[in-house]
């Protein structure tokens, strides 16, 4: 019975799920504190005479990343453990419904919260860039790299929303079978861990022990890897960034995504839940 | 076929850490549930209750046995739209008003538009909150959640209605209008099946209550089945009187003081009691009344958790192993 998926249910769940984090006010101070934070990179650029640009879109689109995984993991935790805990789900699970709609729905709902998140906080990052270019003479203009409000920017809020799928996965994923706090711990350790699976690839090229290494391997196999979602080398310095690399990450982030929400199905269609 | 049909439903919860001991919650539960039937699931606190509505709405999943709610399994969707569940305790999004909530509810139903909020409105306005419906849930009182609870549980007019400790945190006007709406969804057909530790509820208002105790079905059938019709005795009042009725007397059981000067003699079946009250009154006093005394439903209660009481839920570890979803 877990495996049935309506698209009406899931969306009406998901509806449910925006329509708690509008209200949200912690949700609000998040993305106010990197609206902040974006603002305040046009002070920091300042410090480094001739890479004000490049300062900025660095850390603007790190706070983007940054204040996008604080949400994607603390909110996408809570979404099936305050069901759980405070017993909402009760009610919820007798009415015409599956295990698997409910977990689809949650994801869906906190992805299209992060969407409008990433979308607020790169139109703040835009409009820094915008009123901070637009008060440069053309020949300071004329020494950078990229125009301040370039394309690029857009393609790499694309791909930190693309990695905040991944990580609202992973941690809904582990809060469908333990507890928010060891769902948190998992989640984090998951996420950094993505960061530097790239590392576990060649491993061989470290270590001589081939035990160590096949593991190494398979770990790369296993864990996610989110490294190639993080593109703000190539914005800040202009390097192109193909559609087939934005493709195949995309790609790469939906069969990952649809791996881990296959996981937390199966895992949350045999929970009791006392 | 019945509306609810339980067949050796188990269920045993895993406690301990180091060791865990399958501990069982319900035991070989089987019973059946007829269509229009109020259904009184009575036990004390800790009985299996609540285990087995969870079991029924598979909020867990049995050990063993089976079960079908209106011939369909348990967790299938077209009977699930077919059902209404008020959970115990219930609790829901705080940050929805209660017309949000329903209407959240309601269109998992498949409700829409004006049909949907025709729907909420008047369930609102039945369960008395229709003044209260733009208030988010987070300013409600328990008693007016619960109310919430039963609105939800009503909104898709279910067949089948699941109430779990329906009763729990209303004032004795809530009460009133749950046992109301209770025997309202009764005289539309509809099946309830509700818990509740709360012997009065039971009696009036249901066609046939089941007595569970440690997990174990210890009675069930009609009440006038279980409580026997069988005259236990006499209740004969006297007021007035100077001294105590002799307790001595053949044909008295016991003598009880409930004022000076009043008193309440227990006499024995054989008794006429009529002329008894006459020689009882003898001793000055006044006839206030005389009820014939019979089994109650909590002398019944009262007998089978007692019996049910000192075994053990623990079930053997051998039993445990071999149990599966």
């Amino acid at each position: 019975m877990s495996g049935r998926v309506s698209v009406p249910t899931v969306l009406r769940i998901a509806a449910n799920v925006f329509k708690e984090s509008v209200r949200d006010k912690v949700l609000y101070a998040i993305v106010l504190f990197a609206v902040i934070i974006i603002a305040a990179s046009l002070l920091l650029g300042q410090l480094t005479a001739g890479q004000e640009v490049k300062i900025i879109k660095d850390l603007g689109l790190a706070a983007i990343s940054l204040f996008g995984h604080f949400i994607a993991i603390f909110i996408g935790i809570g979404l099936v453990s305050k069901e759980v805990e405070r017993r909402s789900i009760y009610a919820l699970l007798a009415k015409p419904m599956s295990r698997a709609e409910f977990v689809l729905g949650k994801f869906l709902g906190l992805l299209s919260t992060l969407s409008v998140n990433v979308v607020v906080m790169t139109v703040a990052l835009v409009v820094v860039l915008g009123v901070y270019g637009a008060t440069q003479p053309a020949e300071i203009k004329a020494t950078w790299e990229a125009p301040s409000v370039d394309p690029a920017l857009g393609v790499a809020a694309f791909l930190i929303l693309a990695e905040l799928a991944v990580v609202t996965a992973i941690a809904l994923c582990f809060s469908t079978f333990t507890s928010p706090v060891l769902a948190s711990a998992f989640s984090v350790g998951l996420v950094i861990a993505g960061h530097f699976s790239a590392d576990l690839k060649n491993f061989e090229q470290v270590i001589d022990n081939k035990v160590a290494a096949g593991l190494a391997r398979g770990l790369y196999y296993v864990l996610p890897n989110l490294a190639p979602f993080d593109v703000k080398s190539q914005v800040v310095h202009a390097l192109p960034i193909t559609p087939l690399y934005v493709a195949l990450t995309t790609g790469y982030g939906v069969l990952y995504v649809g791996a881990l929400l296959t996981l937390a199905v199966l895992f949350f269609s045999r929970r009791d839940f006392k | 076929m019945p509306a609810i049909e339980t067949h050796e439903l188990a269920k045993d919860y895993k406690v301990g850490f180091w060791r865990p001991r399958p501990y069982r919650a319900l035991d070989a539960l089987t019973l059946a549930v007829e269509p229009g039937e109020v259904f009184g699931f009575l036990g004390p606190n800790g009985a299996g209750k609540t285990t087995t509505l969870k079991l029924l709405m598979q909020l867990v999943y049995p050990t063993s046995g089976t079960a079908s709610i209106l011939g369909r399994p348990l967790g299938d969707i077209e009977m699930k739209r077919r059902i209404g569940y008020l959970p115990e305790n219930p609790y829901f999004y705080d940050y929805l008003t209660a017309d949000e909530l329903l209407s959240y509810f309601a269109g998992l139903f498949g409700y829409k538009g004006t049909e949907r909020a025709a729907r909420v409105s008047r369930l609102l306005d039945e369960v008395g909150l229709g003044a209260e419906r733009r208030l988010q849930l987070r300013k409600f009182s328990k008693g007016m959640i619960q109310r919430v609870g039963l609105a939800q549980a009503l909104i898709n007019d279910p067949e089948v209605i699941f109430l779990d400790e329906p009763m729990s945190g209303l004032d004795p006007l809530g009460r009133r209008d749950v046992r109301a709406l209770i025997l309202r969804l009764r005289d539309e057909g509809r099946t309830v099946f509700f818990s509740s530790h709360i012997l009065s509820d039971a009696e009036t208002l249901c066609s046939r209550i089941a007595i569970v105790a440690k997990g174990r079905l210890m009675a069930s059938g009609t009440l006038a089945d279980l409580v026997t019709a069988q005259l236990k005795g006499w209740e004969i009042i006297l007021d007035g009187v100077s001294q105590a009725p002799p307790a001595s007397h053949p044909g008295v059981r016991a003598v009880t003081a409930i004022a000076p000067g009043r008193y309440a003699v227990e006499a024995l079946p054989t008794e006429d009691p009529l002329r008894l009250a006459r020689e009882l009154g003898g001793l000055g006093g006044r006839l206030v009344s005389i009820a014939q005394l019979h089994d109650t439903l909590e002398d019944l209660f009262v007998r089978q958790v007692d019996q049910a009481a000192g075994t053990d839920r623990f079930a053997p570890p051998v039993a445990a192993a071999g149990g599966g979803r």
